[in-house]
């Protein structure tokens, strides 16, 4: 059994240890909005926060995550009122919105590290998220109303 | 596996016919698939007026929209069109997947099939006439509660008013309205009296997208559900020879291994032991006919087809041998595209519960009823015991018309006796598409000796998509000539012809079809014959659509927003114009090609395409298929070796990001026309467009794709 805190509960799991977090998430766990896309580290489908850093789920044992804080986009808020979220709604960003949980979790990140992010710092911190529905022009300017919600409140 | 053998097309036909937009339409048939949607009603207030619509006795509305959402909003702009004739509230609704069912054929493609970007055009006057009768059975309902007449009954909000202010909500009359015949004529409400209809409304699937709760085919949960990872033959076509699973049968949480139709399942109690188990298997694999298949081998095969036929007329005017005898000067070229993989970002999967007398299928698919065919002759069951749920897809473009993901998954609940959900991975998906065909194009024009272009001879050769999925197709496919047999321009001896060329492997729908092939070809040759006359290419365009004023509007409308002719020094632009799916539109790309590097500077696209039900999501799928049709440009490339596929996942089969997306400027016409597609034809237009671009930078004209691969600049 290994103990995980995941959207502020704490959970254990029977997996095999070097099962990637990806899975435990999806099919121990059962929360399936975190998405397998590659498998690879390559296409940020599965980003999650742990202990508040994106990172690729897919590329993570479980052992690797014993014991630290891991944030799905099932937790990132309760009612869709993280400001990303917020934004994203604004604007309709999601068209097949497979990869959008990835999207807005590397977003979400971006956005607590560097609250008014320019278009340089949006094209390295997005690059690894790819949305095959070609999002982008939405996506960047809903990071960029996002960071207006940050900072105004609306 | 082939409509054909699936002995759904045998007893079907298929009639290619042309249609108004200069377009074709496919009018097939799928007998034996004749389930009926789920029934009325049943116990209980509430009731279901028609195929589309069910209201509870609490005024709950839910929607059937019988399209597949994939991210091009038919869920949003099919209700859309509902609820302008029933006056409902957007968000009083929850949309549901309609079950297979005639009732949800598309008629322009003769069976429940979202795809051809014609969800819109189908859905336009039957989902308009499915509310307007709605409508008129729950105030006829309301007006027989009331003892009034129905005349003096008008409805609001979800609510029928009489004319003394009583109020009666359509959940209150719901059950007596669905007993109602519907009316057969109804007045639908004129153009300028729509509310909803052209709005920019929200996108009732976002809300679900941006928390997690969005049901994809992959996340489908069934109590006691197994997962299963399938192995399949490397060598495309191949099949199992023998396997050894003595190792895998070993492994932790392994339930079973089943040699299934598709390759060799391996069932246990979650995915990651179900690959990891897959790994441990040892299959000898029969290789089959394609066991030496290779690019060279395609192209050769392309090149000889193409040699040896003149191809079937798909377009025909004037007398072009002669024009060609008589010309003063002709420009000659050879165009070749590449294989291209879907690479939707969700991966093939399905999820199937086979009991004795009924199988249950949970797929993100584009073709309802063939998915419950295969899935009941998978299962040995007849069709109507197979219910299919619709998920929602995490992408499609042509990839989820095809089923070869979904018998294997069947055939895998049915041997554990168990629900079962089998997943493809990224390189089982990137090594078993059915692939966007490849060209071998030949294509010529001639000039008379006052510089007129007077003659245009364009030959496609190909493999048919239709004649695998949808057999038998006798004359042209009309998928394999888009974009070409409706030649816009004003050129007096036309020939357009098609060479059926078959390779050897499955082929596929993909996003734009024959579009991004032939527009890339054509487009880019109008640009090779203005440079020959020594013209504008955009001023030598615009002088051939004298007759043809829809492509000139588009054409005239994106030069100006695109300040043709007029950027920064440094700067160079390319043009080119289309109609697809009843869509007129033109784009121009912008670049610099500094230090060889090539740049985008922006790319913008002029669109007609007729009346709009929601600009939003009109302006999102074209820059959708802009990003998409880059893409396919800039890397796009399966190529094969000793019959395999060689890109496995993202590194080898580049997709474009967020980084290296250009500015996108969308322009919507107002138009007064029927509504057009929008879900795929700008795709096609980018190829020309920046290649025209890269030639007025760099004088190098590039006649094959992608463009990565010609080593002309750095990208
Ligand atoms: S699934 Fe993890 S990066 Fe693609
Ligand atoms: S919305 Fe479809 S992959 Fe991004």
């Amino acid at each position: 059994m290994i103990n995980l805190s995941v959207n502020g509960q704490s959970l254990s799991t029977d997996a095999a240890p070097e099962t990637p977090l990806l899975w435990v998430i999806r099919d121990h766990l059962g929360m399936t909005g975190t998405k397998f896309g590659c498998g690879m580290g390559l296409c940020g489908a599965c980003t999650v926060h742990i202990d508040g850093a994106p990172t690729r789920s897919c590329q993570t044992a479980l052992s690797a995550v014993a014991g630290k804080t891991i944030t799905t986009i099932e937790g990132l808020s309760a009612d869709r009122s993280h400001a990303v979220q917020k934004a994203w709604l604004e604007i309709d960003v999601p068209q097949c919105g497979y990869c959008q949980s990835g999207q807005i979790m590397s977003a979400a990140a971006l956005l607590k590290s560097n609250p008014n992010p320019s278009d340089a710092d949006i094209d390295t911190a997005m690059s690894g998220n790819i949305c095959r529905c070609g999002t982008y022009p939405r996506i960047r300017k809903a990071i960029h109303r996002a960071a207006e919600i940050l900072k105004t409140g609306a | 596996m082939s409509a054909q053998e699936l002995d759904i097309s045998r007893r079907g036909f298929l009639k290619a016919s042309a249609a108004v937009s200069g377009g074709f339409i496919l009018a097939l048939t799928l007998p034996g698939c004749d389930s009926k949607p789920a029934g009325k009603a049943g116990a209980g207030a509430g009731g279901q007026p028609n195929a589309w619509l069910k209201i509870k006795g609490d005024n709950s509305i839910t929607v059937l929209v019988d399209r597949s959402e994939m991210g091009q909003g038919v869920y949003t702009s099919l209700t859309q069109l509902l609820a302008e004739e029933l006056e409902l509230p957007m968000d009083k609704i929850t949309v549901e997947a309609a079950p297979p069912g005639d009732v949800y054929i598309n008629k322009l493609v003769g069976g429940q099939v979202t795809g051809g970007s014609t969800s819109v055009q189908d859905a336009w006057v039957k989902l308009r006439t499915a509310g307007a009768q709605a409508r008129h059975m729950l105030i006829a309902a309301a007006a027989q509660q009331w003892g009034v007449d129905a005349s003096q009954c008008r409805v609001a909000n979800a609510t029928i008013i009489n004319a003394h202010g009583k109020t009666l909500t359509y959940g209150d009359v719901a059950e007596a309205a669905s007993k109602m015949t519907p009316p057969k004529d109804v007045k639908l409400k004129a153009y300028g009296d729509f509310k909803l209809i052209g709005q920019p409304v929200a996108r009732l699937d976002s809300p679900g997208k941006v928390d997690g709760s969005a049901q994809f085919g992959i996340d489908v949960k069934l109590p006691g559900m197994l997962y299963a990872s399938l192995a399949q033959s490397p060598v495309l076509g191949g099949k199992v020879k023998s396997f050894d699973a003595a190792a895998a049968e070993k492994m932790p949480g392994v339930v079973k291994v089943v040699n299934t139709s598709g390759g060799v399942a391996v069932i246990a109690e979650h995915f990651w032991q179900a690959k990891s188990a897959r790994d441990a298997i040892k299959i000898q694999w029969d290789a089959g006919p394609n066991a030496k298949l290779s690019n060279a081998s395609i192209r050769a095969m392309l090149k000889k087809g193409a040699a040896s036929d003149k191809g079937l007329s798909a377009l025909a005017a004037g007398d072009v041998a002669s024009a060609f005898k008589g010309a003063a000067k002709t420009v000659n070229a050879v165009y070749e595209l590449p294989l291209l993989a879907h690479a939707t970002l969700e991966p093939m999967n399905c999820t199937a519960d086979v009991k004795a007398d009924g199988c249950d299928v949970y797929v993100g698919t584009q073709v309802q009823q063939v998915a419950q065919a295969v899935s009941a002759k998978a299962c040995g069951l007849k069709p109507e015991q197979v219910r299919v749920f619709t998920t929602l897809l995490g992408g499609g473009f042509g990839r989820r018309l095809d089923i070869d993901f979904i018998p294997p998954a069947v055939e895998a609940s049915k041997a554990v006796g168990k629900p079962v959900k089998l997943i493809w991975t990224r390189e089982d998906d990137t090594t078993h598409d059915t692939y966007r065909p490849p060209g071998y194009d030949e294509i010529s024009g001639a000039f008379d000796a006052k510089g007129a272009l007077t003659g245009w001879k364009f030959h496609i050769t190909g493999p048919s998509i239709t004649a695998r999925m949808f057999p038998p197709v006798t004359g042209v496919d009309p998928f394999a000539v888009e974009a070409a047999a409706n030649y816009p321009y004003d050129v007096p001896n036309v020939a357009v012809n098609y060479t059926r060329q078959e390779i050897g492997i499955d082929v596929g729908y993909m996003r734009s079809v024959s579009h991004a092939l032939n527009c890339f070809v054509a487009e880019s040759f109008m640009d090779e014959l203005a440079h020959a006359a020594g013209k504008d290419p955009y001023a030598f365009r615009a002088e051939l659509l004298g007759k043809k004023p829809r492509f000139k509007r588009v054409l005239e409308q994106c030069a100006k927003h695109a300040n043709w002719g007029r950027i920064d020094k440094g700067h160079f632009q390319g043009i080119a114009l289309m109609e697809g799916y009843g869509t007129y539109l033109a784009q121009v790309v912008e670049i610099s090609t500094e230090h060889d590097q090539l740049k985008i500077h922006k790319i913008v696209c002029v669109v007609d395409c007729g009346r709009m039900v929601n600009p939003r999501i009109v302006e999102s799928q074209i820059q959708s298929s802009i990003v998409f049709g880059l893409t396919s440009s800039l890397w796009g490339e399966i190529t094969l070796a000793d019959g395999k596929v060689q890109q496995t996942n993202f590194h080898q089969y580049r997709l474009l990001r967020n980084s290296e997306t250009p500015p996108i400027e969308v322009k919507l016409l107002d138009s007064e026309d029927e509504p057009g597609g929008i879900g795929e034809p700008a795709t096609a237009l980018v190829a020309p467009a920046l290649c025209n671009a890269i030639f007025a930078a760099t004088g190098k004209r590039i006649r094959s794709l992608p463009i990565g691969a010609q080593k002309v600049l750095k990208i």
